[in-house]
């Protein structure tokens, strides 16, 4: 009996014990990135030699930073409309209807979450030249906006595939039935009741793409053009050279954002119920 | 309202009939019922009056327009489905004014009707909530308001009741019945439920394997079943095996004679009994044209009623149905009774079914 007990106290313990390491694991980085970007010093040396909040406004006057965090920004809303647009029609198709091929378009549509960045950004850089070069040069793709547009909007597609097929799954096609019925067409339907249905995927989806878009970086160092960085890539190139707290409040910035957004959007729709 | 008329409408998936041949006439105002088991074809039927189904052939007249061809919306009907279909991120009052809104009705008057819709089913003080903060019975009273709201040309009802329980369906039932008949509403409901289909419906329509069987009042049904399925279906019917050797005999497969009035060709048969028409007594019955020696098998006590099955040779076994008084004959298993019944109230029908089929008798 005592041995029961005891068996069950340790078993607590351990598993306690289990969940705090692993939380201390994720958390770990988000807040030594944090506390490092409040260090008065410039060598990330510890222990702190005092407090400042001197990185934050380099980062401000930092215009590389500046112009990299709105292309991002601006890569990112593009892409995530562009997404949305093709990537709910795309889920709607795939759960609603059963034809030959409907497997591999599935797999196609994921099928840049599975590739590498490294990979997806050669082929799309390949396919870059070659369509240049197939036009004969009249038409520039290679690094324009264009170009890294196209490439990021293929990094949000599965996202708002993937999710908005997990909400339309929950979804009860009754209710389709029962708006026909009340005189509502096939258009007043999905607008009235089918989009509000499937909404938490919807927003989930692009909320997903948007940040997978945002924080890409293997596969823009491929289609980016001379002078214009996205934020990772200006984060990147400035670690090339110098290590300093400001990387640090970047992050930071970046985390505050995301996190922002995030905790907005779950106040209007509740998007743990689909991820 | 109006007149709905189906005119040998079939839907076939393949070599598959999910309905055939189905012409029914229900007038203006009439409460029709659809009965039969799971895929029998009432629920194909019902959804290709409102629109979800297109027919293979034939034609759907709602009022003066052959509705066949026209999509869900274009049609005036009111369904209300089984699960209710509520929309869920409309209150009650919303999804009540969903139709009227499709219609493109002025708010003022939209707004007039809701509250109307609503307070005919008794829900007037609900209008702001949403559909999972009400309570199953109150769901299906608001799914029927917004069938109504719009004064559909005919109101159809998909197993409106069977997500209620027993209690509560008692009720809704009535409820219902009563609503259609002071507004007058030509109504087609679904149902496997018997009882049901009974106690709501002005005429009944038997479906089985994509068919009608039988249309026609309960009393229709139960006196003079059309076939053997509508006699084991539609209350119940213990039967026995045989052959008619001439119009007014039968015999059984364990070789008993039994007088009755057949319109049939001699040849295989079953004859079917109502339980509660079959006599039992402890000596032999004189008031009956058939009268047999026979043993209790197996008795059930059902309270108000007892029911006994009592066998008359190795192969025919008739069920009786007494009522269960003070002073009343009450035989045990194994007591030696003698059973009967009148010519009239057997049924014969051509063909044999086989022994299996005496498990229909409390179809369900």
């Amino acid at each position: 009996m005592m041995g029961g007990i005891d068996r069950r106290t340790i078993g607590r313990w351990a598993l306690t014990g289990t969940a705090a390491l692993t939380l201390f694991y994720i958390l770990m980085p988000l807040i030594s990135v944090t506390w490092l970007s409040f260090y008065a010093q410039e060598i990330p040396s510890f222990p702190p030699q005092g407090y400042s909040l001197r990185w934050y406004a380099s980062i401000v006057g930092n215009e590389r930073f500046v112009s990299g965090l709105l292309l991002s920004v601006q890569l990112g809303v593009s892409a995530t409309a562009i997404g949305l647009a093709v990537g709910v029609p795309a889920a709607l198709c795939l759960s609603r209807f059963r034809f030959p091929g409907r497997e591999a378009l599935n797999n196609l549509l994921l099928l840049p979450l599975m590739v590498p960045g490294v990979v997806l950004g050669t082929a799309l850089y390949v396919f870059h030249v070659e369509a240049e070069i197939a036009t004969g040069g009249e038409f520039q793709i290679l690094g324009s906006t264009v170009g890294l547009l196209s490439g990021h909007v293929l990094v949000v597609i599965p996202w708002v595939v993937r999710l908005v097929l997990a909400s339309l799954a929950g979804f009860d096609r009754t209710l389709e039935e029962a708006a026909h019925n009340l005189g509502a067409d096939r258009w007043t339907t999905f607008r009235r009741i089918t989009l509000p249905g499937i909404l938490p995927g919807v927003v989930a989806g692009a909320m997903f793409g948007f940040v997978a878009s945002f924080g890409n970086l293997e596969m823009s160092l491929f289609l980016v053009g001379p002078g214009r960085t996205t934020l990772p890539i200006a984060i990147l190139q400035y670690l090339e050279w110098k290590i300093d707290p400001s990387i640090a409040a970047v992050s930071v910035v970046q985390i505050v954002l995301i996190g922002a957004a995030m905790l907005m959007t779950d106040r209007f729709v509740k998007i743990s119920r689909v991820v | 309202m109006a007149r709905l008329v189906l005119n040998q409408l079939s839907k076939r998936y393949g070599d598959f009939f999910a309905a055939r041949d189905v012409t029914l006439d229900v007038a203006d105002g009439e409460f029709l019922v659809l009965l039969g088991p799971s895929g029998c074809g009432k629920t194909t039927t019902l959804r290709m009056i409102a629109g979800f189904v297109e027919p293979t052939s034939g034609t759907v007249r709602l009022g003066d327009t052959d509705v066949t061809r026209l999509p869900a919306w274009k049609r005036n009907t009111g369904l209300v489905f089984q699960n209710y279909a509520l929309f869920p991120h409309l209150t009650v009052a919303q999804n009540v004014a969903f139709g009227l809104e499709m219609r493109k009705v002025a708010k003022p008057e939209a707004d007039k009707r809701v509250a109307e819709a609503l307070e005919l089913v008794r829900l007037g003080h609900l209008g702001e909530r949403l559909p999972r903060q009400l309570s199953g019975g109150q769901q299906q009273r608001v799914a029927l308001a917004r069938a109504l709201v719009f004064r559909p040309d005919v109101l159809l009802l998909d197993e409106p009741l069977s997500n209620l329980d027993a209690k509560l369906r008692q009720e809704v039932r009535v409820e219902i019945r009563k609503l259609q008949q002071s507004l007058n509403l030509t109504t087609v409901m679904v149902t496997h439920d018997q009882e049901e289909a009974l106690t709501m419906a002005d005429r009944l329509v038997v479906m089985s394997e994509g068919a009608v069987r039988q249309v026609g009042t309960q009393r229709d049904l139960y006196e003079r079943p059309a076939d053997r399925f509508v006699a084991g279906f539609v209350g119940r019917s213990s039967f026995l095996q045989g052959a008619l050797e001439a119009p007014q005999r039968f015999r059984t497969a364990g070789g008993i004679a039994v007088a009755c009035n057949a319109d049939l060709a001699p040849g295989a048969a079953t004859m079917a009994l109502r339980p509660e028409r079959v006599i039992v007594g402890p000596s032999e019955l004189t008031e009956v044209d058939n009268g047999f020696p026979g043993e209790v098998e197996f008795v059930s006590y059902l309270g108000g009623l007892i029911d006994l099955h009592i066998r008359l040779s190795p192969q025919d076994l008739v069920i009786a149905q007494i009522p269960n008084r003070e002073d009343g004959f009450m035989p045990e298993v194994g007591d030696k009774v003698h059973v009967g019944w009148t010519t009239a109230s057997a049924a014969v029908f051509a063909g044999a079914g086989s022994a299996a089929d005496s498990d229909e008798l409390q179809p369900d």
